[in-house]
């Protein structure tokens, strides 16, 4: 079931959406929940969808069953996704005219009347609350728990206020279902009660301690800041030196700072702070600093869509940064990778000496859903530190590319790291056979982070005829489209290590009769990618762009168009 | 021979003359002096001549990116606060490229030390305008003569509060030497700038210049003034050397880390809490 609920920015949307999301998991629904909301502090219009189910759901849909408007503008955006389906309630005044027709479910409920009565329009968001507590049959002991839990904050006065308020709430639904109409029957699980609920920003955080990290710095640029708000808010407790840069070009030479002196460092940034931080990133390359890029993707160019989403980045991350040198990108899939793969991320850029860049997006960090655990019993505790001795050499030459990583302060040794050309002391030179030494020996660590490359996950009949390909966030919509367009010929492959690409690659797609790429950009670029690193090119893509998540009827309907009629001549028994 | 002096000849790129001989002279001096061990000290530098300074002598050092040498200078003095830490390179890295950093370090206030080379002009790129350039000096770039004011980061530093500001004179070694020793051993970001004469590409400001254009601070001079202080930095006339500016007891970027109030540890002798971790996850089931 999906519910939407559309209001202004100031409203208490996102402390509604923490508190029911929190609330119905507790009782044992799967929930998922994204907003969208406008660039601005107050007024506009933002909304949230909270979709509630007897199984996983990770994807933002179309689709609307329930429609709650919270403010007279409320439905402006949304004509498009209300069918004669949408059950709308609220305010009157706030439903607009064309839906009081009679052909349209309609539950008028006071919300912004109650809330006035229980002490100021302030209180709707927790009436509405305890009206949706009541319609799912949330035992009102745990919303009030929910309620004091995150708003312990606000005061003993507003505390009760709003604890009131939802109590009305609960009791109005109660009222609302007019004999013959459908209660909802959502079956509930025991074991999602005690399931993590989380979105990317935490399971990103998260994933970044378990892989080490000791340092952040940053500066604040949306969707990437949630990230450095997990870490100042953990630094205390786990050990983190967390510092915001004066800007991005600070905040990436601190992070490369950090690791030559033995810390375990990471930057989080969007386009426009990544695009300052590039110089660093082939600084990183040069001197073989290990660095973990976390980039939260929105669509640009430049400032483009700032509280929006898209996967455009991609490109820009592979190829920026002037010389040659080494790189792996991550692109999680799901909030379990996102965890992993940052604990991974740290993995890689300690034992091969270069940047890894973990690539979300506003989607993937800003949307919530419960997963059964985040696997801690795997922490990467590694370290690939040496202890120098006196006649220690940065860059001595290896068969694998990578030279023993010393630190200053532990060992005899002298550190030397440069970022013009150098020996294997570290010191600067123009000696060609050097140099030629030195770019092969960087060079040199990409197969064994080839090797090392997640192979991509498929999911669906083995001996598929079609092949829908995606990667990082698009995951969830792919797979509830491909459900919703119901063939069995076709199978996902889904990446969540874009670079570099493990080996399997082009097993899998030369045995597909017609290969799609599904990504949110308008130019197709993991297809590019694909195209330039296994030669293959694809039969077609569903692209999206707009700023809005893609959206499994996107999927759907886009696949359906290059898919057409399913073939006879698949050769499934 | 000197702690940080190697064992091997080196071949230095500086041109014969330049009054980068002399810098480096005076920082291999105080450090020996002052008896630090090399292993424990990080020298953090940018790109130009200046910069090369770190190449020169036996210590650790993260020759980095054009004016970005102080937020790595912040960050390895953050990660491990044993390590002595020495940001060194010219004008135009540290105040020109480097501006943006060179003013939000000293707000930082890590405990740092901050060198300067000090010519008035680029000379790895062959002669043109720095931040430091006097009005008039014509260039291959400003060949009308530099019409802007020239950045004063004595001044600047003085009117951040920061805690030490030092000027010194390449031609004076000993002076430089003595200088630089208050400046390591000072708690808190310390800044030195050190004129230095650009034999090829400055024939303006050359040894005689700074020698008839600075005079050296009277011993009654109290730095702990900072009105005084930047009345000092910005007087007209002859270039004040010496101790300009002091601000005591300030508190350093390190101590303001919570991370080290408990456990002092550097960063790289610890390992992940994994009782916090789990108990993190599992503060998300309820």
């Amino acid at each position: 079931m999906s519910i939407v609920f559309s209001g202004q920015a100031g409203q208490g949307l996102q402390t509604l959406e923490a508190l029911l999301t929190r609330m119905l998991k507790r009782s044992g629904y799967n929930v998922f929940s994204y907003s969208e909301f406008m660039s601005r502090i107050r007024g506009g219009n933002n909304s949230t969808q909270v979709r509630v189910s007897s199984r996983r759901v990770s994807a933002y849909t179309r689709r609307i069953d329930l429609f709650v408007p919270l403010h007279e503008d409320a439905m402006e955006r949304f004509h498009d996704r209300i069918t004669q389906e949408t059950v709308i309630l609220g305010d009157r005044a706030f439903i607009d005219d064309r839906y009081l027709d009679g052909h349209h479910p309609v539950l008028e409920v006071p919300i912004n009347e109650v809330a006035r009565e229980k002490g100021g329009a302030v209180y709707a968001n927790t009436v509405l609350l305890g009206i949706l507590a009541g319609l799912f049959f949330v035992d009102s002991d745990l919303m009030h728990e929910e309620i004091r839990m995150i708003l312990s904050g606000l005061g003993e006065d507003r505390l009760q206020k709003n604890l009131d308020a939802s109590d009305e709430g609960y009791e109005r639904s109660k009222k609302l279902l007019k004999p013959g109409q459908a209660a909802v029957s959502i079956e509930r699980t025991a074991e999602v009660r005690n399931e993590v609920l989380t979105d990317g920003i935490n399971a990103v955080g998260l994933g970044g301690l378990a892989g080490g990290c000791t340092f952040v710095s940053s500066y604040p640029m949306s969707p990437s800041t949630g990230v450095l708000v997990f870490f100042t808010k953990k630094a205390e407790s786990s050990g983190v030196v967390v510092e915001q840069a004066e800007d991005e070009i600070s905040a990436v030479n601190m992070a490369i700072g950090s690791w030559y002196a033995g810390g375990r460092a990471l930057v989080t940034t969007s386009g426009g702070g990544y695009a300052l931080m590039v110089e660093g990133v082939s600084l990183a390359g040069c001197i073989e600093s290990p660095l973990v890029i976390h980039l939260g993707q929105r669509p640009g160019p430049a400032t483009g869509l700032p509280t929006r989403t898209e996967q455009a980045d991609l490109q820009f991350a592979l190829y920026s940064g002037h010389g040659e040198f080494p790189r792996a990108i991550l692109a999680p899939g799901t909030h379990e990778q996102g965890f992993s793969l940052t604990r991974h991320a740290f993995y890689l850029a300690d034992k091969y000496q270069v940047p890894v860049f973990i690539l979300t997006d506003q989607f993937f960090l800003e949307r919530r859903y419960n997963v059964p655990d985040l696997d801690t019993s795997k922490v990467y505790d590694q370290r690939f530190i040496v202890q120098t001795r006196a006649d220690y050499r940065r860059y001595a030459l290896t068969e694998n590319g990578v030279s023993p990583r010393g630190i200053p302060g532990f060992g005899e040794g002298r550190v030397r790291a440069d970022s013009d050309e150098h020996d294997e002391d570290g010191f600067i030179t123009e000696d060609f056979s050097t140099r030629t030494a030195m770019v092969n020996k960087r060079l040199k660590k990409l197969s064994g982070l080839r090797k090392e490359a997640f192979p991509p996950q498929l999911f669906g009949p083995k001996d598929y005829r079609n092949l829908v390909v995606c990667w990082g966030s698009s995951l969830h919509a792919v797979q509830e489209g491909l459900d919703m367009l119901g063939r069995d010929d076709t199978a996902i492959l889904h990446y969540s290590q874009v670079y570099p690409l493990a080996e399997v690659t082009a097993e899998y797609l030369e045995r597909a009769h017609r290969k799609i790429v599904v990504e949110s950009n308008a130019t197709a670029q993991f297809a590019r990618l694909v195209r330039s690193e296994a030669g293959i090119a694809f039969d077609g893509a569903v692209l999206k762009y707009s700023g809005l998540p893609l959206m499994p009827e996107d999927v759907c309907e886009g696949l359906h168009e290059k898919l057409g009629k399913k073939e006879s001549t698949h050769g499934r028994v | 021979m000197g702690a940080y002096d190697f064992d091997h000849a080196v071949d230095i790129a500086w041109c014969p003359g330049c009054g980068n001989f002399r810098i480096l002279k005076s920082v291999k001096d105080a450090l020996d002096e002052l008896e630090l061990d090399p292993a424990n000290v990080v020298f953090v530098s940018g790109i130009g001549q200046a910069a090369k300074t770190p190449q020169y002598l036996n210590a650790h050092y993260f020759n980095g990116l054009h004016g970005r040498a102080l937020p790595p200078a912040t960050a390895i003095k953050a990660s491990n606060p044993e390590l002595i830490v020495i940001a060194e390179s010219g004008d135009g890295d540290m105040y020109g490229e480097g501006g943006n950093h060179f003013m939000h370090t000293i707000r930082r206030n890590p405990n740092i030390t901050n060198i300067v080379h000090n010519n008035m002009v680029y000379a790895l790129t062959k002669g043109q305008a720095s931040p430091t350039t006097r009005q008039g000096f014509v260039t291959p770039v400003q060949v009308h003569g530099v019409t802007q004011e020239p950045f004063n980061p004595v001044a600047v530093a003085i009117a951040l509060d920061a805690s030490f500001v030092a000027r010194a004179f390449a031609g004076d070694a000993r002076q430089t030497t003595d200088i630089l020793k208050k400046a390591l051993t000072h708690k808190g970001y310390a800044l030195l700038d050190i004129f230095q004469p650009c034999v090829t590409y400055n024939k303006v400001n050359t040894y005689g210049w700074f020698k008839q254009n600075t005079y050296t601070l009277e011993e009654s001079y109290d730095p702990t003034d900072r009105e005084a202080a930047f009345r000092k930095a910005t007087e007209p006339g002859k270039f004040p050397l010496g101790v300009l500016y002091i601000k005591e007891d300030k508190p350093t970027f390190e101590e303001g880390l919570s991370l080290y109030r408990q456990d002092t540890r550097p960063l790289y002798q610890r390992t992940v809490d994994m009782e916090m971790l789990r108990g993190l996850v599992d503060s998300m089931r309820t």
